[in-house]
């Protein structure tokens, strides 16, 4: 199961590539960096050099004990949002930087909701001195108005997109629209496991760090391997990190917690996994919300990081495997998770990992008392203390 | 011989090179988008590119992605498409330029039927590679349509090969790096690639992206078997209905038989 995808980047009928012509030679030179890059001594050593001694690795393992009495679970908290930039984005866009500079591309661009991703592409392209640009929904840009300050403070241009939804999905669009027009120059550093091969692969193998670190802290910590690793799935990078180590680990549960947003009944929500079908979007087959034509639909999250139609493809087919179990937290679970965690603990978490803390919260309450935990917590909150204050009426 | 094979008999016969053009259904309304379509026919329009909406058009520039959701929001369905494809192709052959998905979640086999009973002749498939099509293959071989797959300039040699040996109808070339919309010059780069493609495919080669007026397609006529015009005909619509884009395909048609 750890051995896929295959060559052609499926996980079963998920993955692929489904994009233009145009963009297929720069996706054959990618993975063939990547592959290259994976056995090369010299590569690795630098991404290592880079994962300690600028982002800060390895994250610490915080075992979260006044939070776990209140869930009934022994908790470790799975430190991303200690990284440099504050979340585990950087993780990627370290490993996507370097190959960057190896195919001889002078310019980065990316997409973000949250804003975290566009932080860490802006920031990595200011250390290997790339041109960069974001593409943003314009709903997120005023969301998440503090990181684009801090990309533009970094010397990134940040374009707000004005079409669709004007979150996520609608500025994936138009990277990829300008990666096709500047691909010769240009790499799109995709922020999660998503797109198409070989970015699934490619991000997951960046990501997966998380993992092999936590798993090594929590044999240490206690002697055993936890009963569940929980983390929040949006395009579901964080979430693959953390599972990629423990999949072969069958007395690990893998559970992902998706934006539930209103309630998934009230079909205000991004949970493609909980309840979308098999669809194109983006560059790969996987879950997403679509129509009965196949037309991708409306999403609703509080966390713009989560508020995203789609997933990464290796998740539908962790779910079709029955290998990892994924389901919708609530906007209102969430911002309760984020309070308590901060009350109990004095980390104050980006909204996106929210949704893992509740979902913690509900499988320890399933599951009885004594189960260990580990939760990956992807991020650090300063970016939503505005939206926070609101949901909370400090404001 | 399809009504496409037909088509560039009939053309190459005559010495110039076919003009194709596209709109989207439901832009602005049904009706008035198949109007539009029968209005390019009678202004010279050999072939209907008859275009599925769909919420994320990836490779489309801002005049037709803004067409399209207009379309969307105004309640246009993947059924409206063949019921464009039924009177369209009463008048020219017609094929549809979709995105994959939507023809995914019909599945290939219930899309190709459909579009077979409309009178389609084929499906363009701008975000679908060969590689990735043996479902779509199947179904639309068993129902004699053409499956047209798009070459680049940055395809190699060996992609240009299997695109050649899977098409049918013809082969849909690119001319730039980007997305559609109208350009000030059509790119130089469409000259040599549609010559790359010649040594991979006996197939015709049809150019798009950049053409908006007969000036532009008589030069790209001069080493191409087709014309393909999209965005410059969604915005005549926008502008001045569907006189203008009769009077647009009239231009454009004028352009393929004069050639630069
Ligand atoms: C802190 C944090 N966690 C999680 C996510 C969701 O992304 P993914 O599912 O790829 O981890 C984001 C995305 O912006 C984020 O900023």
């Amino acid at each position: 199961m750890t051995a896929l995808p295959d060559a052609a980047g499926h996980w079963g009928p998920y993955g692929g590539r489904f994009v233009p012509e145009a963009l297929i030679a720069a996706l054959d030179q990618l993975a063939e960096e990547h592959e290259r890059a994976l056995h090369d001594e010299a590569f690795l050593a630098e991404l290592d050099d880079l994962q300690r001694n600028y982002a800060g690795r390895p994250t610490p393992l915080t075992e979260a004990k006044r939070f776990g009495a209140a869930i009934g679970a022994r908790v470790f908290l799975k430190r991303e949002d200690l990284a440099h930039t504050g979340s585990h984005k950087i993780n990627n866009v370290l490993g996507q930087a370097l190959l960057t500079k190896r195919m001889g591309k002078t310019r980065v661009i990316a997409e973000t909701g949250a804003g975290q991703h566009g932080v860490a592409t802006a920031t990595a392209a200011a250390l290997f001195g790339f041109e960069c640009t974001v593409y943003m929904g314009e709903e997120d840009t005023r969301r998440q108005a503090l990181n684009v300050a801090r990309m533009q403070l970094l010397g990134a241009e940040v374009i707000p997109v004005t079409t669709g939804t004007q979150t996520l999905k609608d500025a994936t669009n138009e990277a990829f629209r300008d990666w096709v027009a500047n691909v010769e120059t240009t790499h799109y550093a995709i922020g999660s496991v998503v797109g198409p091969h070989p970015f699934p692969m490619l991000v997951r193998d960046f990501q997966r760090i998380i993992g092999v670190e936590a798993r090594g802290q929590i044999l240490e910590r206690i002697g055993r391997l936890p009963d569940a690793a929980i983390a929040c799935v949006g395009g579901g990078s964080n979430a693959m990190g953390l599972f990629h180590r423990f999949i072969t680990d069958a007395e690990v549960q893998l559970i992902g917690c998706e934006a539930g947003g209103d309630g998934i009944e009230t079909g205000r929500h991004a949970a493609p996994l909980t309840i979308g079908s098999p669809g194109v979007l983006h560059g790969a087959r996987s879950y997403l919300m679509q129509d009965d034509d196949g037309q991708t639909l409306d999403t609703h999250s509080i966390s713009a990081g989560l508020d995203y139609p789609g997933v990464g493809p290796e998740h539908a087919w962790l779910r079709d495997e029955h290998r990892a179990v994924y389901r919708g937290v609530t906007d209102t679970d969430a911002m309760a998770a984020l309070e308590l965690l901060a009350r109990t603990e004095g980390i104050l978490c980006a909204i996106e990992s929210a949704h893992a803390f509740a979902g913690a919260q509900q499988w320890a309450a399933e599951n009885g008392p004594d189960k260990v935990i580990v939760i990956s917590c992807s991020g650090r909150g300063d970016k939503d203390v505005d939206t926070a204050a609101r949901w909370f009426s400090l404001l | 011989m399809t009504r496409i094979d037909e088509l560039f008999t009939t053309t190459r016969a005559a010495g110039r090179a076919a003009l194709v053009g596209y709109l989207p259904v439901g832009f602005p309304d049904v009706p008035t988008s198949i109007a539009a379509m029968i209005a390019m026919i009678d202004g010279g329009v050999d072939l209907v590119e008859v275009g599925v909406p769909y919420t994320d058009p990836g490779i489309d520039g801002p005049v037709i992605q803004v067409a399209v959701d207009l379309a969307l929001r105004a309640g246009t369905r993947v059924a409206h498409v063949f019921e464009a494809v039924e009177q369209v192709s009463a008048h020219a052959p017609a094929v549809v330029m979709g995105y994959w998905n939507p023809i995914e979640k019909l599945t290939p086999k219930v899309f190709a039927q459909r579009l077979k009973d409309a009178g389609g002749s084929g499906a363009i498939t701008p975000d679908l590679i060969p590689e990735e099509a043996g479902p779509w293959l199947d179904a639309a071989l068993q129902h004699d349509l053409d499956p047209i797959f798009l070459v680049a300039p940055s395809s190699t040699d060996a992609r240009l090969d299997v695109v050649g040996r899977t098409n049918r109808g013809f082969v849909y070339a690119a001319s730039t790096m980007g997305v559609t919309g109208t350009r000030d010059t059509v790119s130089n780069r469409a000259e040599e690639l549609v010559a790359r493609m010649r040594q991979h495919t006996t197939l015709p080669v049809g150019v798009g992206l950049g053409v908006s007026n007969g000036a532009q397609a008589a030069e790209v006529a001069g080493y191409a078997d087709a014309v393909i015009v999209g965005s410059a005909f969604v915005r005549a619509l926008q502008d001045g209905g569907a006189d203008a884009v009769r009077r647009l395909a009239e231009d454009l048609s004028e352009g393929v038989r004069r050639k630069a």
